[in-house]
């Protein structure tokens, strides 16, 4: 999905029109373009006065129905494959779809991305095929793309360390002299609020902030790491955490993928131009277990998820595309058909992905190898190749 | 040849300046490295000819050091990183374990991690806590890492740069309290002849016991074996330089000539380096060995008080000892 640059932001001190402020209506400080009702909020204030926006065409809105629906499909049927057996693991998504689709949309080709092991959603975005994570859930490798070819790292399943990945990343391109300009690149940094204890996330805003990275820290609150509420990470909104180490810091629904798209867009844009670091917190919520192996009905309550569910970041975004005729009954249908489609072809794939040779674990331990490694695999390979012939 | 006498520290210093001017994605990090020059001067004037871009004053956080690292390395960058002392190593660990480590095995050899962690190690320096102990095991316990270590200016200056160009990470062990000692360094001999980095080498030869070192104990080893000589009883010394991956090809050739075998380290000796290298002279040279591998460590404890860590370090009396203890089996 090409996009001009629909989601400019302005300063301004002064609310236009149909301009929401944000904490101005005593619902929680967050950024909202798109209500769960559907209705479109023409441009809101952000905690500094920025003044966010987006200007879609018709097509545009309905690419990023199309997206969020997708996103969701696709994640429906990784979890499906992993209550049958076919993947060992799965960490849905579901929920936070607009957070990533938003945030993963308003990436520019050269922006690179840092994400954990949930943000399926942003590396669809980033025109990846889905099937590329999913070798790592289905215990076949371990990631194993180039994050230079896709500017999407590998996932990282140790939390919050691939935020100082970023911000050296973000530094090096500081380095190179790749920002201040619109051609400049930027660097995000996806974490959750369970990430925002670690040393290492803290590490990473300091870093940040006195190096002044071209880094947009996008932090998706669900509300809960694994069963711990947010309560248990935090005394203070996790966005204003940004103050003490120095730069600016939103907080947006995250469930409205027009307000995560412009703040993110806006972030980002700030960084290439050599405007420093930022946060944006994401207030979202994980609709289902963190992940397969996890059962979140020991930890909370069925009218919470009610709550959220009609928050739902899809339902918004038809109501949305219905009420201004953006899109009809056949558009809709047409989307859930590609949806179902991409979800089989995906199952396919996934069946048919073959597990590795065993020999193979003595691959790329090193780039240079090492004589003792190679030792080990010829005597591995020798011991294997004994049993060949027999009944073993 | 154009050798100058250096000590071990300047000679670290002049093969980082070289790794800097040779490359210009070379950049050095770390805590004091700047303007101070490292609290060991390691990194003494780089700065100020290289710029506070190539030479960075981190904040204070050693996984942030590492973790900024391996994203500069993704970049493309090459960086040396330097951890102040061994005793603060940990806070990195997670980091240096979990993600340099692995990356490229992950990744299937798509990315590449060309990253040097310098860290001056080991005791007999006085200093207080966490400032004297030896870590080494437990790097070369992970698999993705290699862990080298110098013990003489020539080699510093030489292993340093061969670090720095390798696309493997390395953690470079300084032995601190051998940086003033002084020593010839060929400064012209190319880079790319020199003796390969992942090999042991013979410091002394000798006939009748083979005493394996690195780092700081290569010298005490030495030290012990002009003494035995005093004696009669000659020593062969290896200084295994690389501890993972280890090179105990000349080990094993010294071994089966002259049947006994000592190891030495400062580390502890409970699952220490001299554990695997006893295991594997054991395997190799089984029919060769007049009595079993002997080592020669710190003990198991915390590293002590500095005013007896004479008698926690190894030193030329239990060298010997212990080659004495090879011929009474």
């Amino acid at each position: 999905m090409a996009k001009g640059d629909p989601g400019a932001a302005t300063r301004s001190k002064r609310a236009a029109p149909r301009t929401r402020r944000a904490a101005a209506t005593g619902e929680p400080e967050l950024v909202q373009l798109l209500t769960p009702e559907g209705e479109r909020i023409e441009s809101a204030l952000g905690p500094d006065g920025t003044e966010y926006r987006v200007d879609f065409t018709d097509e545009e809105y309905r690419g990023l129905y199309r997206d969020l629906v997708l996103v969701r499909k696709l994640d429906a049927e990784a979890t499906a494959l992993q209550r049958q057996g076919e993947l060992g693991l799965w960490a849905s998504l579901l929920g936070q779809e607009a957070a990533q689709v938003g945030s993963g949309r308003a990436l520019r080709t050269q922006d690179m991305a840092f994400p954990t092991y949930r943000e399926h959603g942003v590396l669809y975005c980033r025109g990846i095929d889905p099937i590329m994570p999913l070798g790592l859930f289905r215990g076949v490798d371990q990631g194993g793309w180039d994050p230079n070819e896709f500017k999407f790292n590998m996932y990282t399943i140790v939390i919050g360390a691939q935020t100082l990945h970023a911000t050296g990343y973000a530094m090096g391109v500081a380095m190179d002299g790749k920002t201040g300009g619109e051609d400049g690149e930027a660097v995000i940094a996806y974490f959750g609020d369970g990430a925002t204890s670690q040393g290492d996330v803290n590490e990473s805003f300091v870093w940040a902030s006195v190096f002044n990275a071209p880094l947009v820290f996008f932090c998706q609150n669900n509300q809960y790491a694994i069963s711990e509420p947010l309560e248990r990470q935090t005394r203070v909104p996790l966005y204003r955490r940004a103050g003490g180490f120095g730069f600016p810091g939103v907080r947006v629904d995250g469930n409205d993928v027009l307000a995560s798209y412009a703040v993110t867009r806006h972030a980002l844009d700030n960084a290439r131009n050599g405007q420093g670091p930022s946060l944006i917190e994401a207030y979202t919520y994980r609709m289902g277990a963190h992940t397969t192996s996890d059962d979140p009905t020991r930890y909370r309550i069925a009218s919470e998820v009610e709550a959220w569910q009609a928050k739902d970041p899809i339902a918004r975004m038809k109501a949305f595309l219905t009420k201004q005729k953006i899109a009809d009954e056949s558009f809709f249908t047409e989307v859930d058909e590609q949806a179902r489609t991409e979800s089989v072809h995906l199952r396919e794939r996934v069946l048919a992905m073959p597990d590795p040779q065993p020999v193979t674990m003595f691959d790329h331990v090193y780039p240079n190898g090492s004589p003792e490694l190679d030792e080990q695999r010829a005597r591995f390979t020798q011991y294997m190749e004994s049993f060949e012939g027999s009944a073993h | 040849m154009a050798t100058e006498t250096l000590t071990l520290g300047k000679a670290l210093n002049t093969g980082l300046r070289r790794a800097l001017e040779n490359d210009p994605k070379v950049v050095i990090m770390g805590e004091d490295v700047g303007k101070l020059g490292g609290v060991f001067r390691i990194t003494d004037g780089l700065q100020k000819d290289f710029g506070d871009q190539r030479v960075i004053d981190t904040p204070l956080a050693e996984s942030g050091i590492i973790g900024t690292a391996v994203g500069l390395a993704i970049r493309g960058f090459r960086p040396v990183c330097e951890i102040q002392f061994d005793g603060f190593v940990y806070p990195a660990y997670d980091q240096i374990v979990s993600q340099v480590a692995k990356m490229h095995y992950r990744s299937q050899g798509k990315v590449r991690i060309p990253m040097v962690i310098r860290i001056p190690f080991g005791g007999g320096i006085g200093a207080v806590e966490h400032h004297s102990e030896s870590p080494e095991a437990y790097f070369a316990h992970t698999a993705g890492l290699k862990v080298v270590s110098c013990a003489n200016p020539q080699d510093a200056y030489v292993m340093i740069q061969q670090a720095i160009a390798s696309d493997d990470p390395i953690v470079f062990l300084e032995p601190k309290r051998r940086y003033w000692e002084k020593g010839p360094v060929d400064l012209e001999a190319p880079i790319a002849d020199a003796y390969p980095l992942h090999s042991a080498r013979v410091a002394r030869s000798g006939t009748d016991a083979t005493v394996l070192a690195y780092g700081p104990m290569v010298r005490t080893a030495l030290d012990a074996a002009t003494a035995a000589a005093e004696d009669g009883r000659e020593l062969e010394v290896i200084d295994l330089r690389t501890l993972s991956p280890l090179d105990l090809t000349a080990a094993y050739e010294s071994v089966r000539r002259t049947g006994r075998c000592v190891v030495v380290h400062e580390a502890p000796g409970n699952l220490g380096l001299g554990s695997e290298i006893a295991a594997r002279i054991t395997e190799e040279c089984f029919y060769s060995l007049e009595s079993p591998v002997l080592r020669v460590t710190g003990f198991d404890t915390p590293y002590p008080a500095a005013r007896v860590e004479e008698e926690y370090l190894p030193d030329l009396d239990r060298v010997l000892d212990a080659v004495d203890r090879t011929f009474g089996w």
